[in-house]
């Protein structure tokens, strides 16, 4: 399976996912610049973390309009997984791939910890090595990281399945402690945890190394059919 | 503005308010340029030749740190120095102080010095691996300091957390004397492939100087002067000597530099930080370093203010811009490989040969001085110091009153020096780029170097009390606290950087601490074979005429050589062996329980024994390295009582000890001791390796209970109470 790593200027996650695929799942991976216009080639798009264009404006703003956009709204149409993290997941909201919006945190400070989730949904391409319920120790490290959305939206989410991680307590006032989302056709994933910060022991947890081996699984499979 | 003429810069001394004194000026228009300099001049005569930039008071007493050892690649006098960690690596580290601009906008002056001393690793060609910093404030007990705090810290985390380098460790203190003057030291470690150094230098005629980065602004200018000054209340307006920063620009700035000293070496011939002094320290610097001459078109210069004068481009410190001289046939490429990051990259100048240093503004010849005059010329001072009088020589101990055992645990555990700042260092972000094993919290941080089995590990610490009680062996414990702190986490120290911050040097009996504790610093760095291969002085630390403490700060670097080694201080499993090596003694003067007893600290501390100090180092290295020990903690601020909660409060684990030691005794802060766990069945091999000169206190255990039986009382406390008033106390300041 190959990985693009989209790194716009002010990611700092990037060579986090890098090695999470390359060492971590043993899966090609290639780091692909903001002003490419092709992601042809590639079976998973990751956009990393960080502060890209300095959370100018608002986090994620600048960074949606930004070449390779076009191209990652493509292949997410397309049913190809994508994946963002932390600014990741502020992108993807701000280019419409996820509802609803990250704001500051409820303490009004950035936070870095490592906190406990819930896995909501095992039923996603990003969950399935993972039993449902199961509490997994993942790190946070963000200011702008509380979930909210309107009750509508909510509501959907909710009826889709598409709260596919939770935080076990309220960690930045997140609506319903919501820690990731999908969209409805679950291909695509926002979570403002890192689980490419948790895939060695050494580091403090490796759980989140079944989220990747998830994702490597699902193409196997596909392949395989 | 018309600028004043160089004979009304002379009649009317306007030279003094720029800190040069009137001798200074005097050797400057007659010895040096046998002439009046100009307004301009005059300005880059005054910055280059502070404190900041000069160390002109204290060059003497800097002379006596040890900075050669066998792993030594380059020493003081580089943006940062490079210390050998084997397989042709090596790591870059500089610590630096924002101390004024941090007093005066505690926010922007915080996050500008972690961007400086960024600036100064990368400029080395190495990529910035770890941050650590040092911060000391007046007791949290009204808005100001609050607010300093607060802004100081998210400061910190702003720039750093955006920039993407983790911060693993660091040291927050409270003490009335930083109220006014709060100390901010930031320190930077880089990692390097040690083939691709590159020396800030400016060789070789017609050489160009580029110019990269953000736009020079009206901002920072006389930084360096401004951080030369005392503070007073009649001195207010000094905010415009600050700066402001752009992480984002600097991330830019770091990859880019990185980049084309490793990729592009064939490019360039120096690389340098433009910090403080701005345009002229840096470009005078590499010019002086390369015995060559130097050319600047200032209306090359990118500028975001119109009507800029030299004088105010020159000193200007905007930040997040470097300097590095091209060859001029690569010119092209250099240009376009900034271009290509979004970078404004231009030729502002060129070597020259006759060691001249010429700037020329909207076509007229503003500046043309000896380069040497501005770097090397700069008078040195020898000050004499007197030990002043609060000084005790008696090294008979303070004895604690000690009502209850249990209540003075309690207090000792929620005093603002000792209480978890977890709160604080939470929102800095300690896990990017996925390396940090040892995060905040511990003895140490520790970062692993990716693809190898080696680790990093380092620690800041300074303990101003003893300093400022006995600045000898005050001195001496700072360099051997953060020893002890790198040997606990399993690493050799290898090098130390330092800020050495101080009062008005100028005072005889702030000469004396200075120099008295300089030497006990000198003194352990020579018995431990540790050089200090960087760092800076910042002197003037005084508001009305009342100084801080002589707080030196030592950020010291071990390396780990393999993961296996890394140990934390935390508890692990009940049943574990409890062990204090080294023996307690009653030392009292100069510690937490003194301080909270009388409300100051006093009198002389005892000798150290430097032998027995390095005999307990070996053992705990040999320990760890057997694979012995399940945690070690050193016993410092708080003695035995402090660490035993420390070690307890992350896993939440209790322990039952019976010692000999009496309750007094258990904060009793005598050096060269550490507190370990070991195994159960590793007890024959951990007391046959320590010989003598311990004392297994009891055991780990996991009904959440501290059971302690001292000599002369007992103690029975629950776990949840203790870590509450540790973890609540600064939360709780803060509010």
């Amino acid at each position: 399976m190959k990985f693009a790593v989209i790194v716009f200027p002010g990611s700092n996650c990037d060579m986090d996912l890098y090695y999470a695929i390359k060492d971590g799942v043993n899966e090609q991976v290639e780091l692909v610049s903001y002003k490419e216009t092709s992601l042809d080639g590639f079976d998973g798009i990751l956009i990393p973390g960080g502060f890209s264009y300095g959370d100018y404006l608002r986090s994620g703003a600048i960074a949606s309009h930004a070449p390779i956009i076009n191209e990652v709204k493509r292949l997410a149409e397309l049913g190809k997984p994508v994946l963002g993290i932390c600014n990741g997941f502020q992108i993807l909201t701000e280019i419409g791939l996820l509802p609803g919006t990250l704001t500051n945190n409820r303490q009004n400070r950035f936070i870095c910890e490592d906190v406990q989730l819930i896995v909501e949904n095992n039923q996603t391409q990003f969950t399935s090595e993972y039993e449902l319920n199961e509490q997994i120790t993942v790190p946070i490290a963000h200011g702008e990281g509380r979930y909210y959305c309107d009750d509508e939206t909510l509501q959907m989410l909710k009826d889709n399945h598409q709260i596919v991680f939770k935080y076990t307590h309220d960690v930045n006032g997140s609506i319903e402690e919501i820690a990731g989302i999908t969209n409805k056709q679950k291909n695509v994933l926002g979570m403002m945890p890192h689980p490419e910060r948790a895939i060695e022991t050494i580091l403090g947890s490796d759980d989140g190394l079944k989220l990747f081996q998830s994702m490597v699984k699902k193409q196997k499979d596909e392949v395989q059919l | 503005m018309i600028e004043p003429t160089p004979k009304q810069v002379q009649e009317e001394k306007i030279y003094r308010s720029w800190g040069l004194s009137d001798s200074e000026y005097e050797l400057i228009s007659e010895k040096i340029l046998g002439r009046l300099p100009n307004y301009t001049e005059t300005g880059l005569f005054s910055v280059m030749w502070s404190e900041h930039c000069s160390y002109k008071n204290s060059k003497k007493v800097l002379r006596k740190l040890p900075n050669d050892s066998s792993r030594v690649l380059a020493g003081p006098g580089e943006d940062a120095g490079i210390i050998d960690i084997g397989d042709n690596q090596a790591v870059v580290f500089k610590a630096e102080s924002h101390n004024h601009p941090s007093a005066v906008e505690p926010y922007q002056g915080a996050a500008t010095g972690v961007g400086g001393i960024i600036r100064d690793i990368f400029s080395m060609g190495a990529t910035p691996i770890a941050l650590l910093n040092s911060l000391k404030f007046g007791p949290i007990d009204n808005d100001q300091t609050k607010h300093l705090v607060k802004e100081v810290v998210a400061g910190i985390g702003g720039y750093g957390n955006c920039i993407g380098i983790p911060t693993i460790g660091g040291e927050i203190a409270f003490e009335k004397c930083y109220e006014k003057n709060p100390l901010v030291n930031a320190m930077c470690i880089g990692l390097l492939d040690n083939t691709q150094f590159k020396h800030g230098q400016a060789s070789g005629n017609d050489n160009l100087i580029v110019y990269v980065g953000a736009k020079t602004g009206r901002d920072g200018i006389h930084g360096a002067t401004f951080a030369s000054d005392e503070f007073s209340n009649k001195k207010k307006k000094q905010r415009s000597a600050v700066q402001v920063g752009n992480p984002f620009m600097e991330k830019l700035l770091m990859d880019a530099c990185v980049e084309i000293i490793h990729e592009h070496s064939e490019w360039i011939l120096g690389v340098q930080d433009m910090g403080a002094a701005g345009l002229v320290s840096s470009t005078a610097e590499m010019a002086s370093k390369a015995d060559s001459g130097l050319m600047l078109n200032l209306d090359n210069v990118p500028q975001r203010e119109t009507n800029m004068s030299a004088y105010e481009m020159m000193l200007s410190e905007s930040q997040e811009r470097m300097v590095l001289c091209i060859k001029p046939e690569f010119k092209k490429q250099v240009l376009g490989f900034f271009e290509s990051y979004n970078l404004d990259a231009v030729v502002i100048g060129k070597v020259t040969s006759d060691k001249q240093y010429r700037i020329y503004h909207n076509d007229e010849l503003v500046v043309d001085i000896p380069v040497d005059s501005l770097v090397e010329d700069v008078p040195e001072y020898d000050h004499q110091g007197i030990m002043p009088e609060r000084i005790i020589e008696s090294k008979e101990q303070y004895i604690p009153e000690m009502e209850s055992f249990r209540d003075t645990w309690l207090s000792v555990l929620s005093s603002p020096t000792i209480a978890s700042k977890a709160y604080l260092y939470q929102t800095y972000d300690a896990q990017v780029k996925s390396n940090t094993v040892v995060k905040p919290g511990s003895d140490a941080g520790v970062v692993r170097i990716r693809g190898t089995r080696k680790a990093i590990t380092s620690t800041n610490d300074s303990n101003s009390r003893y300093v400022y009680v006995d600045p000898y062996i005050g001195g001496q414990i700072t360099v051997l606290e953060a020893a002890r702190n790198i040997v606990s986490s399993g690493g050799i120290p290898v090098g130390i950087t330092d800020c050495l911050n101080y009062g008005n040097p100028e005072d005889p009996e702030i000469f004396w601490e200075l120099e008295r504790s300089v030497q006990g610093i000198a003194d352990v760095c020579r018995k431990f074979d540790v050089p200090v291969i960087s760092g800076n002085v910042s002197l003037y630390n005084e508001f009305n005429k009342e100084a801080i403490y002589p707080s030196p700060m030592i950020g010291m670097v071990g390396l780990i050589e393999n993961i296996d080694h890394i140990t934390t201080s935390c508890f692990k499993n009940s049943g574990d062996l409890i062990y204090v090596l080294g023996s307690t003694s009653s030392d009292f003067n100069g510690s937490e329980i003194q301080n909270l007893q009388l409300g100051k600290v006093e009198g002389a501390l005892n000798d150290i024994d430097l032998d027995i100090e390095k005999k307990n180092q070996n053992l705990i290295l040999s320990a760890i390295k057997q694979g012995l020990l399940k945690s070690c903690h050193d016993l410092s601020e708080g003695g035995l009582a402090v660490a035993l909660s420390e070690s307890a409060f992350e896993n939440k684990l209790g322990f039952n000890i019976q010692t000999n030691i009496s309750t007094v005794e258990m904060f009793s802060e005598t050096q060269s001791r550490y507190l370990i766990t070991v195994d159960s069945k590793n007890k024959n091999q951990i007391e046959s390796l320590f010989g003598n000169n311990f004392e297994c206190l009891g055991f780990v255990t996991n009904d959440s209970i501290f059971t302690v039986k001292a000599r002369d009382g007992e103690l029975d406390l629950e776990l949840n109470e203790a870590l509450n008033s540790w973890k609540e106390a600064i939360p709780c300041l803060m509010k």
